[in-house]
């Protein structure tokens, strides 16, 4: 890490003022080379104005921020530039820098360097590449907790759980003979671990909600064709005229729009009617369709209210049958021939734009995406989603050997706990669970 | 020149090294201020417990004496945790403080290679870095290839009591005035440490109906693994269990100012161990605790001296008299000898090399509590591992080094070099990551094989070994080739011992890891007459395979990272971003791989990765 990086750091909106930002042993003095006032005698932590030039003709005019290790983010010298002159303006500066010895950075690697210079722990680090590709403002807010360190608190609260137990049987084996110091019974580890894998499951279970947030949820809008789907599709997106982007393609292919909702985004999926092929492209269509179903998050199957159920729509109703799945059985207005009892069944009128809120209120309500707005303060990738897994995976297998394996066994699975969550938030055990023990137990000679 | 190796103290890291070297061929000398003292014990009375006693049987395995010597001086011995898991039991014997000193003076004396030499060293020959010999008080020189520091806490010792300090090792023995200057002009960083003592109580002054009887093992048990010295059960002497109460924390507390290390003296520089605090800290630092437990151990059967475990303090005479008077049992009790708190210097550990040789000068080699640790079972596995190095190098043959998988002892010598020490170091299970491989009942299986390669254990010794290793795989096999199917009354059996019915044919092996199966079961369908160390070890492997499994996976883990070598010529300086702590911790460890510097201590995740990418784009190093 001896090369000094840059990059334009507007990954959060596109406003008038964009930062390009360098780190780097030899930032200060790049940034001194493209710069109409001297920085090299500048002070830490002081805004300078001026303009970025090259070869004497002025480029744009900025703040440059200066920022000398090790009080910055990635604990090396950080320069920021705030150009206004929009994108093409920035990009030249980004190119200037170039030129004069930065290298372009890879995506997150400022983040990466504040973790390998220790300025940040693991899940830190994951929040703020996280905030880098956040989308919508409760994403931007949510990223922000995390930073702060809400997963990494809860993990090491955990962990302090767990070490505790572990000292305690550290103690029992190394003093056997103190008799009053208590002895760590099954049932200690059970109403330990239970706790624990309840706090597991509760973090896993915010952190699906939060990866809604972040990620959106695929929402796939079925139905045989002409029961409405593309004009329910149309009323959700005249709702928020905003974020519609349209994927080109043929009539027959998915078109896709995205949909606020709650501060979370559905990424709608039409879909070609899902009907028996009876042409080629056609058959290409349902096998995307079919695909669709099994990687949508939510389903939004189409009923018409002025038919019967047709093969087709018990056809759809038993492929999406496990998934969440609303029914909008649309066509209100016209009279009813449809005779069905599902649940999570919503009524409306495409044509009159009729039953929307109650839609939105349906899939609020699904997702809890209420709930999500006040407490959104759980995030981990997949990689610590499979450690979590492990860990409980464990929890397990201990409750179910409980009774018939000695506690010092169950100790070296408490242990592998330990240090899978430890794995989590960059923390290593080492002599903690030594320190523990000095700490809370009284023996000696 | 005069000898081949110099060993410097005859304490138990001091025995066991000129014994291996002696063992091993090599003209020794082992120089002591005082014959008297050789194999002393001179604080608690037993040898072994957790961990510890799992260091004695490595250290018989390995074919150092320790073992044999407690066996033979023994006055009662026990297993420790016998009713949990086969990862941590351990043995741990009282041993008789007369006859322990006396029976390893007789091993010494009878041994070939070996002279015994009564004076002060007080400074060492060294020459372009390298060590020649040592200089005695009376300026003499003695000139050898190697030397072997085992000093104890003889280095500047002394012995505080209350307000006094008298300059003096225990016993009132003459102290090393200058050794430790001269070390320190040789550009060692030395250290000052402290431990304590409890009081010795005249035997018949003792109440003990009031105390809880602690008897010994009913069963005979060693700590050698083939040199049983017989013992008869019913002679063993028994220890006792007592408590402190509210008076007699009300007579610290109100006299607390008039301990040494509380005020009564000013002057303390030495930092005591965490686990072994002295009484008047335990009250101090557990305030809500109404009582403390104490032991009274016999020193030995020639005399009345018991042994106070769990009271050292370094209260004034008269305090200490009041203290004992107030625990139960022991209200007439007569103070033998007074509690005393002792300093002394000791070497910085991160400055030793693996081997225990040092890093400044070559060929002198250090073991026991002046690397910084505590217990004379830590002592005596350093002094073996540093006396067979000594020889090996002489020999030259590269050194023996017991990883962290291989030895409680690779465990110990790894955490000093790596981590140094705040206070004297105490071997705990817990320091072990993979305890379950370091099992007391395996130690030869780990270790005779090293034993024997460098040449303490003889081919007879090693022959036994060899038999006992293709006895457990002969059981292990027969267990594995004999199926049992649900006939012949199979299932019946087995309901009747709450046991699940078969429905195919399974391998007694199988059918053993059932955990409600024991081998006792084994034997309703096959007849077992192997020795019980043959069926305990069969059985644990059977009965704990998957965490075996797990612990060899996560050491093998280690051993990769073990293997990602830096080279010696590093200049941690170029390694840009790591913290400061962490390239002043690496400089001055200077670890030799990748696993070894994630264990030094203030070097964190981060560095290493750091380092990690640095070593591969500057020497390509995967």
């Amino acid at each position: 890490m001896e090369d000094t990086i840059a990059a334009i750091s507007t990954a959060l909106g596109v406003g008038a003022i964009s930062i390009v930002r360098v780190s780097g042993v030899d930032a200060i003095e790049i940034v001194n080379k493209i710069f109409d006032q001297d920085l090299l005698s500048a002070e830490t932590h002081t805004i300078h104005y001026g303009h970025i030039i090259d070869n004497n003709e002025i480029i744009d005019e900025v703040l440059v921020s200066i920022m000398k290790a090790p009080r910055t983010f990635t604990y090396e010298d950080v320069v920021e530039i705030n150009t206004h002159g929009g994108i093409a303006t920035t990009n030249k500066v980004l190119e200037l820098l170039l030129l004069n010895g930065a290298r372009l950075a890879e995506p997150g690697e400022f983040t990466k360097r504040a973790f390998l210079n220790g300025r940040i722990d693991l899940v830190e680090a994951e929040g703020i590449m996280n905030l880098i590709e956040a989308k919508s403002d409760i994403s931007r807010k949510l990223a922000l907790k995390q930073v702060n360190g809400v997963v990494s608190n809860n993990i090491r609260e955990l962990r302090e759980k767990i070490m505790k137990l572990i000292a305690n049987i550290a103690v029992n084996i190394d003093y056997p003979e103190y008799e009053d110091i208590l002895e760590v019974t099954t049932k200690d580890v059970e109403k330990e671990i239970t706790y624990i894998e309840s706090k597991l499951n509760e973090i896993l279970k915010q952190s699906n909600e939060t990866s809604l947030v972040l990620e959106g949820l695929k929402t796939v809008i079925l139905g045989r064709p002409n029961v409405g789907k593309s004009s329910i599709l149309n009323m959700l997106l005249n709702e928020e005229k905003a974020i519609v982007t349209d994927i080109a393609g043929t009539t027959r292919d998915v078109v896709e729009g995205t949909l606020n909702l709650n501060g979370v985004y559905l990424k709608l999926l039409d879909t070609a009617g899902v009907h028996e092929a009876s042409d080629k492209v056609e058959e290409i269509g349902i096998n995307k369709s079919l695909g669709l179903i099994k990687d949508a998050e939510l389903i939004l199957l189409v009923l018409d209210n002025s038919s019967k159920l047709t093969a087709e729509d018990k056809r759809l109703l038993e492929l999406t049958k496990d998934k969440n799945r609303i029914i909008i059985i649309n066509k209100v207005d016209l009279n009813k021939e449809l005779d069905l009892n599902e649940e999570n069944t919503i009524y409306l009128s495409a044509i009159n734009k009729t039953g929307l809120e109650e839609l939105k209120k349906k899939i609020v309500e699904m997702f809890n995406l209420d709930s999500i707005n006040t407490d959104m303060n759980m995030f981990v990738n997949a990689d610590d989603i499979a450690k979590i897994k492990r860990c409980l995976n464990i929890i397990d297998k201990i409750k179910k050997n409980i009774n018939s394996i000695e506690i010092d066994m169950i100790d070296i699975d408490l242990r592998e706990i330990n240090d899978i969550l430890g794995s989590i938030i960059g923390e290593s055990y080492d002599e903690e669970i030594l320190d523990t023990v000095f700490k809370n137990f009284c023996l000696g000679k | 020149m005069d000898y081949e190796v110099i060993v410097v103290g005859g304490g138990h890291a001091g025995c066991e090294a000129a014994l291996s070297c002696a063992r091993k061929g090599h003209k020794t000398l082992l120089v002591t201020a005082n014959i008297n003292n050789i194999g002393d014990m001179p604080c608690n009375p037993s040898i072994g417990g957790s961990a510890k006693g799992i260091v004695v049987r490595e250290i018989d395995a390995l074919g150092g004496e320790m073992g044999i010597n407690a066996d033979r001086s023994q006055i009662q011995i026990k297993v420790l945790n016998d009713a949990k898991g086969p990862a941590i039991r351990a043995l741990r014997a009282q041993a008789d403080k007369v006859d322990y000193p006396a029976n390893m003076l007789k091993t010494l004396k009878s041994t070939k290679n070996l002279t015994i030499k009564e004076a002060m060293v007080e400074n060492l020959i060294v020459d372009d870095n390298k060590v020649g010999g040592v200089i005695l008080e009376n300026e003499e020189r003695i000139t050898s290839k190697a030397v072997i520091l085992t000093t104890g806490t003889y280095l500047k010792a002394s012995i505080m009591v209350g307000s006094t300090r008298k300059s003096e090792g225990p016993h009132g023995e003459r102290r090393s005035n200058h050794l430790s200057d001269n070390l320190k002009k040789l550009g060692f960083k030395i250290i000052r440490l402290k431990t304590g003592t409890p009081q010795r109580i005249a035997k018949e002054s003792i109440d003990f109906s009031k105390a809880k009887v602690e008897l010994g093992s009913p069963k005979n048990i060693y700590f050698s693994f083939d040199h049983h010295v017989p013992y008869n059960i019913d002679e063993q002497i028994p220890c006792h269990l007592i408590y402190t109460n509210e008076k007699t924390h009300e007579i610290i507390r109100a006299n607390l100012n008039k301990a040494s290390m509380y005020g009564g003296l000013d002057d303390i520089e030495g930092v005591g161990p965490r686990y072994c605090p002295s009484i008047e800290d335990k009250i101090v630092r557990f305030s809500d605790k109404e009582r403390h437990q104490l032991f009274l151990e016999p020193e030995s059967k020639y005399n009345n001296s018991i042994y106070l475990q769990g009271f050292s303090t370094s209260m004034p005479n008269e305090i200490q008299e009041k203290m004992v008077h107030s625990l139960v049992g022991l209200e007439n009790a007569k103070i033998l000898k007074y509690a005393y708190a002792i300093e002394y210097d000791a070497i910085y550990p991160t400055q030793l090399n693996k081997s225990l040789e040092t890093k400044l000068i070559e060929n002198l080699y250090t073991a026991g509590q002046i690397n910084g640790t505590s217990g004379y079972e830590e002592a005596a596995g350093q002094g073996l591992i540093a006396g067979i190095n000594a020889s090996l190098k002489l020999e030259g043959k590269e050194p023996l080094i017991l990883k962290r998988n291989e030895a409680y002892i690779g465990v110990l010598i790894d955490d000093l070099i790596n981590k140094g020490v705040k206070d004297p170091y105490r071997l705990l299970t817990s320091r072990a990551e993979y305890r379950l491989l370091l099992r007391s009942d395996n130690a030869d299986l780990r270790l005779r094989e090293y034993g024997h390669e460098v040449g303490l254990i003889d081919d007879e010794r090693y022959q036994n070994f060899l038999d006992k290793k293709e006895k457990i795989k002969a059981l292990e096999n027969k267990l594995k080739e004999t199926r049992i199917t649900p006939i012949n009354g199979v299932n019946e059996y087995l309901e009747s011992i709450g046991s699940t019915k078969l429905r195919d044919g399974i391998s007694l092996y199988d059918l053993l890891k059932r955990s409600e199966i024991s081998i006792e079961h084994i034997k309703h369908f096959i007849e077992i007459n192997e020795a019980d160390e043959i069926v305990e070890q069969v059985v644990i492997n059977n009965k704990y395979e998957g965490y075996i499994k797990k612990e060899e996976k996560e050491a093998e883990k280690m051993l990769k990272l073990e293997s990602k070598g830096i080279p010696d010529n590093i200049d941690y300086n170029k390694v840009k971003n790591i913290a400061s702590e962490a390239r002043q911790k690496l400089n001055e460890v200077r670890p030799t791989t990748i696993g070894q510097a994630s264990r030094i201590s203030g070097v964190n995740p981060a560095d290493i990765a750091v380092l990690s990418v640095y070593l591969k784009k500057e020497y390509n190093n995967d």
